[in-house]
């Protein structure tokens, strides 16, 4: 076994200084009515390298990879070119193969990779202080309404109806258990983001108000204006971020008044991966530090004054406060906020407004061109890199349509929202700076003929 | 500038050379300081060619439009491998040694398993494409997904928690769910004062109230106590088994029966999976959920503290209520996913959904891929080689560092020594800080906390003989110079990137993100180095 280093003479050898005869004299702990005799039964033997790779690259070869199609799908997941240093240095195996940073003298390439990826993310979201990451986008949402909970002392928070509606199942999921009170607005196909009725919903015992940014029919909410309603009614903004490459071109919601920003840091260095890792980003007003959950890298000096990195704030969390810990989460994403924390630095904030530019204007493209298709037209009035197509017929049997057609053509709302009234003949569509004219005339042909099939 | 750091970086001799000269870039032959990428890099610079856009924004967005680029540094290729290999070699790793934290199941990460998450058809697919364009990830899913019920010997499994306290909140939550199904409102959960933080923490955060059992003498769950609290209103336990103390709860089956016939359920940690997997099935011992670190017994890479994958196995009471989305294979044979929009037709009593996608995909390929390369002998063998190796440390130094629980007989696959018998005023950050000096990681201290100075050892089966004797011989090493009243001890490391740093100051004064200036700080400029 080519993972296993002790020969059998080891093995015989380590016994003997044990004083056991066999290993499983180590076992004898273990009732013996649970102790299994052998190797499982029905499962298979070990096998070689080339066998498993052969076994695996046989079910990649199942799936359509977005690269082989043209591809035009978002709603929380966008596919972007990551640089190939990218991945060539998350896989250093001092990067790799290391642990959660808890021994800092020799983990400072782990902490002052954190301390620069707490620093570009804050920066990114206008806000003060980040933290060195969490599980998802998705999670990290969640975290937001019960730090909310515990700045203002207050247990309501709404729920936009531009919020990704998997982020707002997994909200009203927890909040069933802790009995926090959320309030979902419904989603509407109308061309601009559901500001005014966010506004209405703001009560005195709001705690605050979740809203995506842009949000996931690709419309761009005034987070301004939301922010300063929430705050009249002491009240918090928390602005949600699925699409960290839209700050390359909108203003960073922190700016604009949120008070905390959650996002998804997938689509920066990450890549798709069928869903996951991906990468919880988490950032807030520095007067709410010690309310906040998750792992915090920080400057300090060791004995010699020199500058070094420990994590910190650490009797927020589970190891040291148990069941008073702000958060039960004990990993990040660490991994995968190096990949982002590289292709950020490659890019750098000129290079991430160029490429922001680029994604917008390929959307244009893209939109120009399907929206002369008969019967096709834009939801949307403003949009970054993704928005909502109108179709004349449910979209959800399109794009399996589309794909029969070797199209991937976007993800439908009927999928995303299965309860949501007068939403079925809605597309949403993104592009990225991957897509070529090619593939959007090609999503363009055959969207025509599935169309003009079904009015046949 | 911050505070804290008012010089900057600060490049100065350590005790590791022994050149009795500072050099002028504060490197010392391969000993490389590395600035943060925010002093390095310019806002003029980019490392991706990237085209200006082609047209201007559409109209509805003017409003919406950034004043500034965001302030941030950007760095050529060659500057950016260069940061951050600098920055790699500040680490230690498996890679470079063992790294033997307990509970922590530091074991060797295959690289074929790193090539396999990296086909385009796992890496390139979105979460969201037609069933018919990810038949293969699906089936990656429900292949690793029957794996783990048969290793376990459970009904079910719930894939997508991210982590191993994700799983565990999935676990609890299934329990809240069966219990809401039977209407009843139980609202505590008993747990052992040994463990892990995680485990209140996520009580707590689902809900429920913590009530603590005790430890016997001999390091394991003192059953009459925890029988004693039984009664209507107690939803679950939480049991680690094996557990903290490094030994198997052999009173397991009869916790889960009196639970059971209380009207609760049993959560079991399956941190400690490593040391059975082969060897027992849980769902033999009465367990009703079991979350499974992907990132330790499965060997998918800790990348420096995550991302970790932790779906949870569920007996046939709690696997109804498995929450969104879930692979099955039906009785056609045919893979399904389900998720809100058809989950009335099959699992209509999941309690929810608990991420935005399905789960750690990447860790989930990384996973079977291993599994695959072990088979059920092969992993077997790990179990027996892990509590070999930990059996191995344990009576190699029992001598010189007191085993509290050596006594009760073989450990399972970490070791547990106490710090009790070192010279006055050592302890077990000492011996911890010397082993960075030896050039190995330090193994868990001060946990569990039912042991004074805990030091908890777990070699994991990826260690050689050969590793093992270098390691048992510092550590032995280290406990004589401890015993002997050796004061340098308390000054270590002296060899590592760093020497001890100021967590109070950090803590105090928490400086998050930087707030400096451009430019490497302490590189003298030219004419102060009488340069033109």
């Amino acid at each position: 076994m080519r993972y296993l280093p002790l020969t059998p003479a080891d093995r015989i050898a380590m016994l003997a200084k044990i004083g056991a005869d066999t290993v499983d004299d180590l076992f004898i702990d273990v009732p013996e009515a649970a102790r299994l005799a052998g190797p499982i039964e029905g499962l298979p033997a070990h096998a070689s390298e080339m066998a498993v790779e052969r076994h695996m690259s046989a079910l990649a070869a199942k799936n359509v990879s977005a690269g082989s199609a043209p591809f035009f799908l978002g709603a929380g997941a966008y596919r972007h070119h990551v640089p190939a240093s990218v991945d060539h240095l998350i896989q250093r195996g001092e990067f790799l193969t290391a642990y959660t940073p808890y021994q800092p003298e020799i983990a400072q390439g782990t902490l002052q990779v954190l301390f620069e990826f707490q620093t570009q993310v804050a920066r990114l979201f206008g806000t003060d202080i980040a933290n060195a990451s969490m599980y998802d986008g998705s999670t990290a949402c969640w975290e937001a309404i019960l730090m909310a909970a515990r700045v203002t002392r207050k247990g309501r928070s709404v729920l936009s109806g531009g919020l990704h509606p998997h982020y707002g199942e997994v909200v009203r999921t927890m909040a069933k258990f802790t009995q926090d009170d959320i309030v979902s607005l419904p989603p509407k196909m109308v061309a601009e983001a559901d500001d005014a009725a966010v506004i209405a919903a703001i009560d005195d015992k709001t705690s605050c108000v979740v809203v995506q940014y842009p949000d996931v029919m690709g419309r761009i909410p005034d987070l301004a204006a939301i922010a300063e309603a929430a705050h009249a009614k002491g009240a918090l903004l928390v602005a949600v971020v699925t699409e960290p490459v839209a700050l390359g071109l909108i203003e960073a919601p922190g700016v604009l008044g949120a008070d905390i920003v959650v996002g998804e840091g997938q689509s920066i260095g990450v890549g798709l991966q069928f869903g996951g890792p991906y990468l919880g980003l988490f950032g807030c007003r520095e007067k709410f530090v010690r309310q906040m959950p998750g792992r915090l890298c920080g400057e300090t000096v060791d004995v010699e004054g020199k500058r070094g990195f420990v994590l910190t704030l650490s009797t927020r969390e589970q190891h040291i406060r148990r069941e008073k810990a702000t958060s039960n989460i004990c990993t990040n994403s660490g991994l995968c906020a190096l990949a982002f924390s590289i292709h950020l630095t490659l890019l750098g904030g000129e290079g991430l407004a160029r490429l922001a530019g680029t994604n917008h204007a390929r959307a244009q493209a893209t939109f120009e061109r399907l929206t002369r298709i008969p019967g096709v037209s834009l939801m949307n009035d403003a949009y970054f890199n993704e928005a909502t197509l109108i179709l004349p017929r449910d979209a959800r049997e399109v794009v399996r349509e589309l794909a029969e057609r070797k199209v991937l053509g976007g993800v439908s709302l009927g999928r995303l929202f299965p309860q949501g009234e007068g939403l079925r003949n809605g597309l949403l569509v993104a592009a990225t700076e991957t897509t070529t004219d090619e593939d959007i005339e090609a999503f363009a042909l055959e969207l025509e003929a599935v169309l003009e099939g079904a009015s046949a | 500038m911050s505070d804290i750091n008012a010089g900057g970086w600060r490049p100065s001799m350590g005790e590791a050379g022994d050149a009795k000269f500072t050099t002028f870039s504060g490197d010392y032959g391969l000993m490389l300081e590395e600035a943060l990428s925010f002093e390095l890099g310019s806002a003029d610079k980019c490392g991706v060619d990237l085209d200006p856009a082609d047209r201007a924004p559409v109209a509805g967005l003017n409003k919406f439009l950034r004043k500034a680029a965001p302030g941030l540094p950007g760095l050529t290729e060659p500057e950016t491998v260069r940061h951050y290999t600098r920055l790699s070699r500040q680490n230690y790793a498996i890679d470079l040694g063992p790294f033997p934290l307990g509970s922590c199941t530091m074991k060797h990460n295959p690289r074929l398993n790193e090539k396999m998450a990296r086909l385009p058809g796992f890496a390139d697919v979105h979460p969201m494409q037609p069933q018919k364009t990810i038949e293969g990830a699906l089936e990656v899913i429900e292949q690793l997904a029957d794996w783990l019920i048969t290793l376990t010997g459970m009904a079910s499994v719930a894939m997508s928690p991210k982590a191993g306290a994700h799983g565990e909140l999935c676990g609890l939550l299934c329990i809240r769910a069966a219990l809401d199904a039977r209407g009843e409102k139980r609202d505590v959960v008993l747990v052992p004062e040994s463990a892990h933080g995680t485990n209140p923490a996520t009580a707590a955060f689902a809900g429920f109230k913590v009530e603590s059992i005790p430890a016997t003498p001999e390091g394991r769950v003192d059953v009459a106590a925890l029988k004693a609290k039984l009664g209507p209103n107690v939803a679950g336990v939480m049991i680690t088994n094996p557990n903290t103390c490094g030994l198997f709860e052999p009173e397991m089956k009869e916790i889960g029966d009196a639970v059971h016939a209380a009207g609760g359920y049993v959560y079991c940690d399956g941190a400690n999976f490593n040391a059975i997997v082969g060897k027992v099935r849980p769902g033999d011992l009465g367990v009703d959920a079991m979350h499974i670190n992907l990132h330790k017994t499965f060997s998918t890479p800790h990348g420096g503290g995550g991302p970790g994958a932790g779906p949870v196995v569920l007996s046939e009471a709690l696997a109804p209520f498995a929450p969104l989305p879930f692979v099955t294979r039906g009785a056609d044979g045919a893979i399904h996913l389900v998720e809100e929009e058809n989950a009335s037709e099959g699992h209509a009593q999941a309690f929810g959904r608990m991420v935005a996608f399905h789960g750690q995909m990447g860790m989930f390929t990384r996973a079977l891929t291993y599994i695959l390369s072990h088979g059920a002998d092969g992993l077997r063998q790990v179990a027996e080689d892990a509590v070999l190796n930990a059996n191995y440390v344990l009576r190699s130094c029992e001598d010189l560092l007191p085993a509290p629980f050596a006594d009760s007989g073989p450990c399972m696959h970490e070791a547990l020594f106490s710090d009790a018998g070192l010279a006055e005023g050592f302890s077990t950050l000492d011996i911890a800080k010397g082993l960075i000096d030896e050039g190995f990681h330090p193994m868990t201290v001060y946990f569990p906390l039912v042991v004074k100075g805990a030091m908890l050892v777990e070699p994991t089966e990826t260690e050689s003989k050969a590793g093992l004797d270098r390691f048992i011989g510092s550590l032995r090493s280290l406990a004589q110079r401890a015993k002997a009243g050796d004061q340098s001890l308390h000054s270590a490391p002296h060899f590592a990137p760093r020497r001890r740093l100021d967590e109070t100051l950090a803590a105090r004064k928490p400086v998050l993100v930087w707030k400096g200036e451009p430019g490497i700080p302490g590189t003298p400029s030219l004419s102060e180095i009488g340069g033109s």
